[in-house]
């Protein structure tokens, strides 16, 4: 198989694709990476030293404060930034090559959602681009729409729509292109906690019934432990990973676990670990 | 209709108007109208119209009176009011307007009089109806229509009756009838000229600028240094003085359409090059990253993101050209021509002191413009619906 072949084999739906018997896949490898912006005022060392793998399967958080560099880091796997030094592979290749793949969905802080088309051309959007025939398209949309319960809203236009139904659009958008990997960068950031909690349950399902690989930025420590197996405790000024945390909850969640001791255990970890690295500012 | 919603202070704008009619309104009827001494008087049928809208606008005064809920009937009696008074108004613009041109610049206290009481009474009426609410949709357009014609008319009115009583020479200002006059009456010259400018230098010119100012803007985006070199040259062209550039377009192109049409393309270029520039420009980061995330290419991310986008500004643009190109055109003309042409005309017709000839082309360039204008905006209207400032 040339290397070409199995790059375009990872993009596509098969789920373990350099699958060795008992082992799990490496989705993400991260190994001393650091990123460096040059600014009027000198370098700012946005990310220093990353080490990271992330498993196929993984629900996998980034939790920080902000200036942490956990957008940054998540959008160095996205090839929005180039890291300074280090390497990185997503799929196995370069996160540029992935990106050309379309390996990833990626969920931004705002919907994004562009005003002039409905709904169903928005999740269209992607699949346009990809040059899919008609009939897949069409059999995309409906699928993702009810992934993410928004049947019936295909002609409405976004600006008809709640924030968090646009945000839910904007899932269905980044699913549609049925990548394995899905990043998403404080999705229900703007949202109220109602909402929020609705659609972070909804998430989990969602995770659960497709078995899609999540890296999820977010400063909430209660939306982090409930959805994460896996938890990376950044800090700010160089970016770097504190702490990560490996969350012996079960896989399948309901808010109630919230009010559990275990739940409250990792969630008291993860604020020690916020509060640790950022005390040295005080 | 609404008198219920109105505040309880009973001196509105409504009452002060209707109060103002009557007072006019008879004192127009004690008063001479004209120098010869004739009262209004002698007029039968003026003077009953009048006295009508005296009745009405005191059925208005009482309405709004306090105490005086008795007056106020059902919503369609209110209505019925409304169309009294418009039809009074008619009527009243009907007859004085005869009687004004019998006595030409002989007016005097009577006949101002009744013009004050006929603007009140139009200002009135427009008032009313603008604040009807409609819960018809066609009903509401129908009054949203209504509403600046009644205006305009008024205004038409105020114009010939003015302008009739106080005599005013026509070099001066000819009235709207005159004008009207001789616009029906030279329908052949008007559409030759019509045809000249704007069917041929305008349009064309129109279409050709904004076309080459598009694509110039695609190909700045697309090629940096374009940018830098190209705008600074845009910007030179944009600042050329038009009767400086029309002469010299004369020259290159000939006497006729097609030299206008090349001073239409200089004018209407720069607008549109900057506008689409800033436009091109306007899809935000997160919007652009997307299209990355996508791995879209640079066609696709344009067509799909960035046009749209950049469409309220392109269609600034239209709009500020749409004016822009019949100014040109027009003015393009008054350096040399074939004796065709609205320019041309209008350039002939002042030498010869053929006001109302003038005025009959500015009418025709007016009108012209404005639905040019109307029709891109409606084009604006489907094409940006999605805008904020257009989903309302």
């Amino acid at each position: 198989m040339t290397k070409a072949a199995s790059v375009k084999d990872a993009a596509m739906a098969d789920p373990a694709p350099h699958s060795r018997s008992g082992q799990k896949n490496t989705v993400i490898d991260i190994q001393n990476l650091s990123l460096t912006f040059e600014t009027n005022d000198g370098p700012v060392h946005a990310l220093s030293d990353i080490d990271l793998k992330i498993e196929q399967g993984d629900f996998v958080s980034f939790i920080g404060p902000s200036g942490c560099g956990k957008t940054t880091l998540l959008r160095v796997i996205a090839d929005l930034e180039r890291q300074t030094a280090g390497t990185i592979t997503v799929n196995g290749v370069t996160p540029e090559q992935a990106r050309l793949n379309r390996a990833y969905g990626y969920v931004f802080q705002a919907a994004a959602l562009y005003p002039w088309r409905t709904i169903a051309r928005n999740i269209a959007l992607p699949l346009e681009i990809m040059g899919l025939p008609k009939s897949e398209q069409d059999q995309r949309i409906a699928k993702n729409m009810d992934l993410v319960n928004l049947t019936g809203f295909e002609q409405k236009y976004p600006w008809q729509l709640s924030g968090g139904m646009q945000q839910r659009a904007s899932i269905a958008r980044a699913l549609a292109v049925e990548p394995d990997l899905l990043l998403m960068d404080e999705p229900f950031g703007a949202l109220d906690e109602i909402v929020r909690d609705h659609l972070n349950e909804q998430l989990l399902q969602l995770w659960a019934k497709t078995n899609k690989t999540v890296v999820f930025v977010t400063h909430s420590i209660p939306e982090a432990v409930f959805l994460s197996t896996k938890i990376v405790v950044l800090c700010p000024r160089p970016g770097r990973i504190y702490d990560v945390i490996e969350s012996d909850l079960p896989r399948e969640r309901t808010l109630d676990l919230r009010e559990t001791p275990e739940f409250l255990k990792i969630a008291h970890r993860v604020r020690e670990g916020l509060k640790a690295g950022h005390s040295y500012e005080d | 209709m609404n008198t219920a919603l109105k505040p309880p202070n009973w001196i509105n704008s409504s009452s002060l108007l209707s109060a103002g009619i009557v007072i006019c309104a008879l004192a127009a009827l004690v008063t001479p109208a004209f120098d010869t001494g004739a009262s209004l008087f002698a007029d039968l049928p003026l003077t009953l119209v009048l006295l009508l809208l005296a009745a009405l606008a005191l059925v208005f005064v009482l309405k709004a009176a306090p105490g005086a809920g008795f007056l106020n009937g059902p919503a369609r009696g209110t209505a019925l009011l409304d169309a009294a008074l418009g039809l009074a108004i008619l009527c009243a613009a009907g007859l004085l307007i005869p009687l004004a041109h019998q006595n030409v610049g002989e007016a005097t206290g009577g006949f101002w009089a009744v013009v004050v009481a006929l603007w009140l009474s139009a200002w009135l009426f427009v008032e009313r109806i603008a604040s009807l609410q409609m819960k018809d949709p066609s009903l509401a357009r129908a009054v949203n229509f209504a509403i600046p014609v009644a205006f305009g008319a008024t205004l038409l009115l105020l114009w010939e009756l003015i302008v009739t009583g106080a005599g005013v020479p026509k070099v001066l200002l000819p009235a709207p009838s005159e004008i009207w006059l001789r616009m029906t009456n030279s329908v052949p010259i008007l559409w030759a000229d019509f045809q000249q400018t704007f069917l041929k230098a305008v349009l064309i010119g129109y279409a050709l600028g904004c076309g080459s100012a598009f694509i110039t803007a695609i190909a700045i985006d697309r090629v940096p240094f374009l940018r830098r070199g190209l705008l600074p040259v845009g910007n030179l062209v944009s600042a050329l003085p038009i009767i400086g550039v029309a002469p010299i377009m004369v020259m290159w192109f000939g006497f006729d359409w097609p030299s206008k049409a090349a001073v239409v393309i200089i004018m209407t270029f720069f607008p549109m090059l900057v506008n689409t520039v800033s436009g091109l420009a306007a899809s935000e980061a997160m919007q652009r990253d997307l299209m990355r995330t996508y791995a879209s290419n640079y066609w696709q991310t344009l067509i799909k993101l960035r046009l749209p986008m950049a469409m309220p500004f392109i269609f600034n643009a239209l709009k500020i050209n749409s004016t822009l190109a019949l100014i040109g055109a027009i003015v393009a003309e008054f350096f040399g021509t074939p004796i065709v042409g609205m320019g041309f005309r209008i350039s002939t017709e002042v030498g010869r002191m053929n006001v109302d000839m003038v005025w009959a082309e500015i009418a025709v360039a007016a009108l012209a413009g404005s639905l040019f204008y109307g029709a891109i905006a409606l084009l604006e209207r489907a094409v940006t619906f999605w805008h904020p400032s257009i989903r309302g």
